[in-house]
């Protein structure tokens, strides 16, 4: 029942939040030096196509009366057109949404794997010479910024070794399964073409692991200092002394409750992957979103910016919440402190 | 608690230095970090007196010793345009520290007195508006804001640091607001309330004290991770302009010329990391010791 | 020759920090008895939870070191047994009561699920789920826990302190274990409580027959809830004897302190302090750690290790103002 109301009330929340957050880009958006429909048309567009387009687009009315305008757009699916793509911003959504979240899923997975594990053991042998590795890599991987990755994994991989393809999600010899998700390994999966899987996958590596170190570190840093805290609480130690056998307590007892803070913080790294995806997007020459973002910014394209920021703020808003949910069931304190009202 | 003893309090303040000197020297991680965030900040204020080619850092051509990989005269090599890599990178520290203390400049002193009021005031109507309206900002990706809003303005290093400015002063709020909310009940406040002392005492001799080395320890992380993100939006093309020699448009600049000119990107980018790494060293080192010290 | 469930001898402890090494245990003697009711009674940072925990093999190991002494347990040393061995000696042959409920009980796994475990990993046989889930909801009752199906179910942070430690001692008597030890069972519970969750212990104790060791601060519990006692200074047991004549005849002088130090609630006069402080592990005493706040201190004190030895028929003390040789440090 609780968990109902949690959901409901969370959603309540979050709709204003996306509302705040629509007014807040377009605002912005809008009251900006410089003159869009110049820069899309370009310096030599005779006047009446730039007063046209500045009709089409609503630019001449008042602000709030431009917000109802884009915001009853944007409730039936209809964002407005890119000056950049010129065409309906929704598509742009619908082709390039799946590539970065798939890239940024892949990262995430690893993120969360590696960055435990390794936190884990390093929490567990702290202070010895493994405990010692994984600090000196962790540090190495919270100081060195996604793109800095990137550049270093394509001079290694994609040029000195040439293991890994460098360039965009698919090999120009494979052919493309047909798109049921957007995602080109499910896509793969479900079509049975294992060969476009293998590429799929391998494309991904590289830009992958560029967005998934930094916070693998971060992950894995809160991981060993949670596991290390843990180890020497009396609930461990008295498991232990009734003799549950090593194994058990590690494996259940101590890795539940050592989840919760690391898990706490994978909605803002899962924030931070998508964020920084456009870099590597921009790197990697992958078709996505992120990548699509920033041209619109650069080239001031109005709609497409506004979707930009509602979609990857409503993917925030979503990753949020399921992050809260699992939360809230790994830790039971916090349910039933949600039911007592606090 | 300080203010029973007026007595010597420049005297025990010292002692209370040397004491901490004494407790953050003994870790090594801590002290390299320290000499890193020297050493550069040495670098940045010193660069156009330390660094060989100072002229280099603006507008410079020189294509005779254009992209000449590193060299007795050149430790770093030099760039398309023939200029000394090693001076330019002495010079993008200033905008990276630049970036930092600014950003941090606007956002701590707005941050924590907000973090302030909201935590004194909780569970009134001064709590729940300030912490909605930072709830707000927090629910947004920070770097989707700061690049939306440096999109709409034209790309700058100033309106990089406005726009990383809007979107990281929530986190001090959050942050002194748990603490100051779980103070606030404890008998010092409450022992203050009773004998009359105005909020403003309250809030800034009372709260504000017992927050500086929470806030401390952030903001020497925070200089890392503005740095960091700093450099990510210059590399994009939505911070410093060229030919401002900051690091991340340095990286970018240099990233179309890998891998054979390998050295135009990768110094930067090295000079990024220990950057960054250098105050994270320190700003570990920070929490370790104020940790110790509330035992 | 009474046999003995564990007997203790000599045990040493160093522990190793950052400015050098503690000398936490300066040896330990300790015997206890079938069904005996041993109380074990010392200041705080006397080495009382430390001793316990090198008898149940949880000594955290760094920083903890064992550098001397043998703890036998059903005649075996358990300083030197495997990790596999000791598992299988823990719940079922000794198992321990924490001192502070609230950090001894998983706050993220319900109350049934510890106790399960504990009960499914000691067992000699092996039960079906059904079997360990009804020995479970039993052990539940038998410390009076009301609703105990309902208490199966529960999370820790759902139940009060006294409730906690209720489920802690039905978790060590589940697996009716041969020797129970029970460290500062009370000291984090109301004073009300206290009495109720004593009460239980004895009880509970006295119709399984378990052997106990009770540690406390308290000379007031320990006068009600042991048979034997002994008495901890400092790292090392200066007395040991039998409840009625410890407190007729305290011998030791710290144990004379002690008593000194009880308020009188008829007869007036003041409760008397030990004066001075407890010592530096770092850099303790020689010789008799005590002997620096002795009213009674010789030179030979500062010297050996006075011997713990057998004085009066059931009272044994390590002072040399009762004859014996001291032994070599």
């Amino acid at each position: 029942m609780s968990i109902v109301k949690f959901l409901a009330r969370r959603l309540v929340l979050s709709v204003f939040v996306l509302f705040g957050l629509s007014i807040l880009i377009f605002t912005i958006s809008r009251v900006l030096p410089g003159d869009p429909v110049r820069m899309a048309l370009g310096s030599r567009a005779p006047e009446w196509a730039v007063e046209n387009m500045r009709r089409e687009m609503h630019l001449d009315e008042p602000l709030y009366k431009q917000y109802v305008f884009w915001l009853s757009g944007a409730v039936r699916g209809d964002l407005g057109t890119s000056l950049v793509t010129r065409r309906a911003v929704s598509e742009d959504i619908r082709e390039f949404v799946p590539a970065t979240l798939e890239l940024a899923l892949f990262a995430a997975v690893i993120m969360a794997v590696f960055g435990i594990i390794l936190g884990a053991v390093a929490g567990r042998f702290r202070d010895t010479w493994i405990d010692n590795v994984i600090r000196v890599f962790s540090y190495i991987g919270v100081v060195t910024p996604s793109f800095v990755f990137a550049i270093l994994f394509v001079l290694l991989f994609g040029y000195l070794l040439r293991i890994f393809p460098t360039i965009g999600r698919l090999s120009p010899w494979i052919s493309r399964p047909p798109t049921v998700t957007g995602l080109m390994t499910i896509d793969s999966i479900i079509s049975g073409n294992f060969v476009a899987l293998g590429d799929a996958l391998l494309h991904m590596i590289l830009p992958a692991l560029s967005l998934a170190l930094g916070p693998l570190a971060q992950q894995a840093r809160i991981a060993r200092s949670t596991v290390s805290d843990n180890l020497g609480k009396d609930y461990i130690l008295s498991a232990k002394g009734f003799g549950v056998p090593g194994r058990v307590v590690m494996f259940k007892y101590l890795l539940k409750p050592s989840l919760i803070p690391t898990v706490s913080i994978m909605g803002l790294d899962f924030a931070g992957i998508v964020a920084n995806a456009f870099l590597v997007e921009l790197i990697f020459n992958w078709p996505g979103f992120s990548r699509y973002g920033i041209n619109a910014m650069l080239n001031k394209d109005l709609n497409a910016v506004s979707a930009v920021v509602i979609v990857l703020g409503m993917l925030f808003v979503i990753v949020n919440i399921i992050v809260d949910l699992v939360v809230a069931w790994l830790d039971p304190r916090i349910r039933l402190g949600a039911e007592r009202g606090k | 608690m300080a203010h029973l003893f007026e007595g010597d309090r420049l005297g025990r303040r010292w002692e209370g230095f040397k004491k901490a000197w004494y407790k953050f020297s003994r870790n090594p991680v801590s002290v390299i970090g320290l000499v890193l965030v020297l050493a550069v900040s040495f670098l940045a204020i010193f660069a156009p007196y330390v660094s060989p080619h100072p002229t280099h850092a603006r507008t410079y051509v020189n294509f005779v010793e254009a992209s000449q990989p590193p060299s007795g005269s050149h430790l770093f090599g030099t760039d398309v345009f023939g200029r000394d890599v090693l001076s330019r990178i002495f010079f993008g520290f200033r905008y990276s520290l630049m970036m930092g203390s600014v950003v941090l400049a606007l956002v701590v002193i707005p941050g924590v007195v907000l973090g302030l009021l909201a935590g004194y005031y909780r569970g009134t109507w001064i709590d729940t508006l300030i912490m909605r309206i930072t709830d707000i900002f927090l629910a947004v990706p920070p770097l989707i804001l700061a690049l939306a809003v440096t999109s709409v303005l034209t790309p700058n290093i100033f309106n990089a640091m406005m726009a990383v400015s809007l979107m990281w002063w929530p986190w001090y709020t959050r942050l002194v607001y748990g603490l100051a909310s779980s103070l606030r009940n404890e008998f010092f406040v409450q022992s203050a309330e009773v004998i009359g002392a105005s909020r403003r005492h309250i809030l800034f001799r009372e709260l504000l004290p017992n927050c500086v080395s929470s806030i401390f320890t952030k903001m020497s992380l925070d200089m890392g991770w503005v740095i960091l993100i700093g450099s990510a939006l210059s590399f994009v093309g939505l911070g410093a302009q060229p030919p401002t020699p900051d690091l991340g448009t340095m990286v970018a600049d240099g990233a179309k010329y890998l891998p054979d000119q390998w050295w135009i990107s990768i110094f930067p980018a090295f000079a990024i990391m220990v950057t960054v790494l250098g105050f994270n060293l320190l700003g570990d080192g920070f929490r370790d010791l104020f940790a110790l010290e509330e035992i | 020759m009474v046999d003995h469930v564990l007997r203790i001898r000599d045990l040493q402890v160093e522990f190793k920090v950052y400015e050098g090494r503690l000398k936490v245990l300066n040896g330990v003697n300790m015997d206890v008895g079938l069904g005996a009711r041993v109380g074990l009674v010392g200041e705080a940072g006397c080495g009382k939870t430390t001793t316990m925990r090198c008898v149940l093999g949880i000594l955290q190991s760094p920083p903890g070191k064992i550098t001397g002494g043998t703890i036998r347990f059903r005649d075996r040393d358990v300083l030197k047994m495997s990790q596999a061995n000791l598992q299988k000696i823990r719940g079922g042959g000794i198992s321990m009561i924490f001192q502070d409920p609230v950090a001894a009980l998983n706050p993220v796994f319900t109350v049934g699920d510890q106790l399960t475990s504990v009960i499914r990993y000691a067992a000699t046989k092996r039960m079906d789920k059904k079997e360990i889930k009804r020995r479970a909801i039993k052990a539940l009752a038998d410390v009076q826990l009301p609703d105990p199906d309902r208490m199966f179910t529960s999370y820790p942070v759902q139940l009060s302190g006294g409730m906690r430690q209720r489920v802690c001692i039905a978790m060590a008597l589940a697996t009716e274990p041969e020797l129970m030890i029970a460290d500062e069972p009370t000291t984090a519970l109301d004073v009300t409580i206290q009495a109720q969750v004593l009460r239980l212990l004895n009880e509970l104790v006295e119709e399984r027959a378990t052997s106990v060791i009770f540690i406390t601060h308290s000379l007031g519990v320990v006068k009600e809830m042991a048979d034997w006692v002994y008495v901890m200074y400092a790292g090392s047991i200066v007395e040991g004897a039998k409840k009625e004549i410890l407190f007729e005849r305290p011998m030791h002088p710290y144990t004379l302190g002690l008593m000194g130090a009880l308020p009188k609630l008829t007869g007036g006069g003041m409760a008397e302090g030990i004066p001075g402080r407890i010592p530096d592990y770092l850099n303790p005493p020689t010789g008799c750690r005590f002997n620096p706040r002795c009213t009674q201190a010789m030179e030979v004190c500062a010297g050996n290790r006075p011997e713990f030895r057998e004085v009066d028929p059931d009272h044994r003390v390590a002072c040399v103002l009762y004859g014996g040789e001291a032994d070599e440090q």
